[in-house]
C-alpha cells in the first residue's frame, strides 16, 4: 500500500482526507502510483500530469523522504520507505504565490 | 414573482447572488471552489438549474464543474481539452512561431436548446463543444485551421477564445472572438470558419486593417436582431447589420474607446452599454469615476451613467466577461470589477448599488431571470 498525501486544492477535488492510499503491483514508480492514483480518483486527471504528454505540471512537485523526486524519471523506483509505506509520497503545490 | 441569479467568477472562487424581482436584498453564497480561479460559469436556458462553472489553476490545470441545482451542489465532469491532430503554432508575442498548448477555459457557452450541449472557448484559442454534459470534449477545429491560425498571436491576457454567440434564429451559425485575432463566423454549426473583421482597424497592426490580428474584447447580440453586432475593441466600439461582412466605428462620444464588456439591454436591441476604461497601459475608469455608458441609439450618442457608482477616487477595471443584463421588464445590469465589488442596476442602468463589495477580483458576472 502506497501512502499520497495531496495539497489542499486537489483534496477539495477528491473529497478525500489528506493522505490517500493506493495499490501498486511491483515496485512503486511515479507512473505507476499516479495511474493508480487517477483510476481511484478520476477527477484527478489532468489536474497533477498533463492529459496528453502525461508530463508532470509545472507547478507540481513531487516530495518523498526530505527529497525532491519531481525530476526523477517517471519510471524510476520510489524510495524503499514509500514502496513499504513507512514515508508517502508528497504531492505538493510549488511555492509560487498566489 | 421572478427572480434572479447572478453568477459571479472570481479569481479565488464562485458564488451566487440571488434575489427576487426587485432586486432589493441579496443572498450570497460562496466561495464555490474556494482558491480557484473561475473564469466563467453560466447556466442552461433550456435548463436553468443545469450550471457549468470553468475551474482553474495555473498549479493543478483545468476543471469542469457541473450543478444540476442551480449552483447549491457541483460535480466535476471532464476536464480534457485535446487539440485535434498536430496542432502547429500561432506567433508568440515577439512573432516567432509557438506551439499551440492548451492553458485554460475562459468561456461556457451552453447550446440554446438542449442542457448537455456547451461550447467551450479556451487559451490557446480554439472552440470546443460537449455534447454529453461535459464529459467528454471536442475541438471543432475547422476554426483554427481554417487559415489564418498560424498568424494569431496573444493579446495580454493570452490567446484566448472568450466569446461564442449562438444566433437564436439560425442554429447553424456561431460567432466567436479571440484575442488578439479577431471575429469569425461559422455557418454550418462550427465546421467552417470565416474571418469577418472588415472595417476594424489597428493601429498596434502593420497593416492596420488586416483581415486578422485585431484584439477583439468582446461582442455581443440582440437575440431579436441576429444580423447586428456590437463590438468592444481594444480601442473603438464597433457595430455592424450585416452579421460581420462590415463593421463600422460608434465610439462617438466617449471618453475613452478603450474597454473590455460591451453588452444589449434585454428589450431595446439599439440600448447598448461600455464601460469606458482610461487605456490600454492604465487598466482603470477615467478621470477615477465608474461610470457605465449608455447609447439608445444604438452607438455614436452615449450618456454616462454615475448615480449610485464611485465619482472619486476609483481606479478599478471591468473585464470582458463581467456585464450581463437579466430579462426581467425592468431590464437589470450587472457588472463586477477587478476590486471585488458587484453592481447592479434594476432600472436599465439609471441607478445602480452594490449587491456586493469585496469578492476577490471579478473574472465574470452572468444573470439567469427565473420564472
Amino acid at each position: 500500500m502506497i501512502r499520497v498525501v495531496l495539497p489542499a486544492h486537489l483534496r477539495t477535488l477528491t473529497r478525500a482526507g489528506g493522505e490517500v492510499s493506493v495499490e501498486v503491483e511491483g515496485r512503486p514508480t511515479q507512473r505507476s502510483v499516479l495511474d493508480a492514483l487517477e483510476a481511484l480518483y478520476p477527477v484527478l486527471r489532468g489536474t497533477i500530469r498533463d492529459h496528453v504528454t502525461q508530463k508532470r505540471r509545472p507547478f507540481v512537485r513531487f516530495f518523498a523522504c526530505e527529497r525532491d523526486l519531481s525530476h526523477e524519471l517517471p519510471d524510476a523506483p520510489l524510495p524503499d520507505p514509500v514502496a513499504t509505506g513507512a514515508e508517502p509520497l508528497l504531492v505538493v503545490g510549488a511555492m509560487a504565490g498566489g | 414573482m421572478s427572480r434572479v441569479r447572478v453568477l459571479v467568477g472570481t479569481r479565488k472562487g464562485a458564488f451566487v447572488l440571488e434575489s427576487d424581482g426587485k432586486r432589493q436584498q441579496w443572498d450570497v453564497s460562496g466561495p464555490h471552489f474556494g482558491g480557484w480561479e473561475i473564469y466563467h460559469l453560466k447556466g442552461s436556458l433550456a435548463d436553468p438549474n443545469r450550471l457549468y462553472a470553468a475551474q482553474s489553476s495555473s498549479w493543478f490545470g483545468q476543471i469542469i464543474q457541473r450543478s444540476e441545482d442551480g449552483g447549491k451542489t457541483w460535480s466535476p465532469v471532464g476536464n480534457k481539452f485535446a487539440y485535434d491532430g498536430v496542432p502547429g503554432t500561432h506567433q508568440w508575442y515577439d512573432g516567432t512561431p509557438h506551439p499551440w498548448e492548451f492553458e485554460r477555459v475562459w468561456h461556457l457557452e451552453p447550446s440554446l436548446t438542449d442542457p448537455d450541449t456547451v461550447y467551450a472557448g479556451v487559451e490557446d484559442a480554439a472552440l470546443f463543444k460537449t455534447t454529453d454534459g461535459g464529459q467528454n470534449w471536442h475541438e471543432l477545429s475547422g476554426l483554427r485551421e481554417h487559415g489564418t491560425g498560424s498568424s494569431w498571436s496573444p493579446g495580454a491576457g493570452g490567446m484566448c477564445l472568450h466569446t461564442i454567440i449562438l444566433d437564436p434564429s439560425n442554429d447553424t451559425r456561431i460567432f466567436v472572438a479571440i484575442s488578439a485575432a479577431g471575429a469569425f463566423r461559422s455557418d454550418d454549426a462550427g465546421v467552417s470558419w470565416m474571418p469577418i473583421n472588415k472595417g476594424l482597424r489597428s493601429e498596434q497592426l502593420p497593416d492596420q486593417d488586416a483581415e486578422v490580428g485585431h484584439c477583439v474584447h468582446r461582442i455581443a447580440m440582440h437575440p431579436s436582431r441576429p444580423q447586428t453586432l456590437f463590438m468592444q475593441k481594444h480601442w473603438d466600439v464597433l457595430r455592424t447589420d450585416d452579421a460581420g461582412d462590415s463593421w463600422r466605428e460608434i465610439s462617438g462620444n466617449l471618453p475613452s474607446d478603450f474597454g473590455f464588456p460591451i453588452d444589449v439591454h434585454a428589450h431595446e436591441p439599439d440600448t447598448v452599454y461600455v464601460i469606458p476604461i482610461k487605456s490600454d497601459s492604465e487598466h482603470f475608469v477615467p478621470d477615477a469615476k465608474l461610470r457605465v455608458y449608455r447609447s439608445r441609439g444604438g452607438g455614436d450618442e452615449w450618456e454616462a451613467l454615475t448615480q449610485g457608482l464611485p465619482q472619486s477616487d476609483c481606479y478599478v477595471n471591468v473585464l470582458r466577461d463581467a456585464m450581463a443584463v437579466d430579462s426581467l421588464d425592468s431590464c437589470g445590469i450587472y457588472f463586477g470589477t477587478t476590486g471585488g465589488q458587484v453592481y447592479a442596476s434594476a432600472d436599465a442602468g439609471d441607478s445602480w448599488a452594490p449587491i456586493v463589495r469585496d469578492l476577490p477580483g471579478v473574472l465574470s458576472v452572468e444573470v439567469q431571470t427565473l420564472p
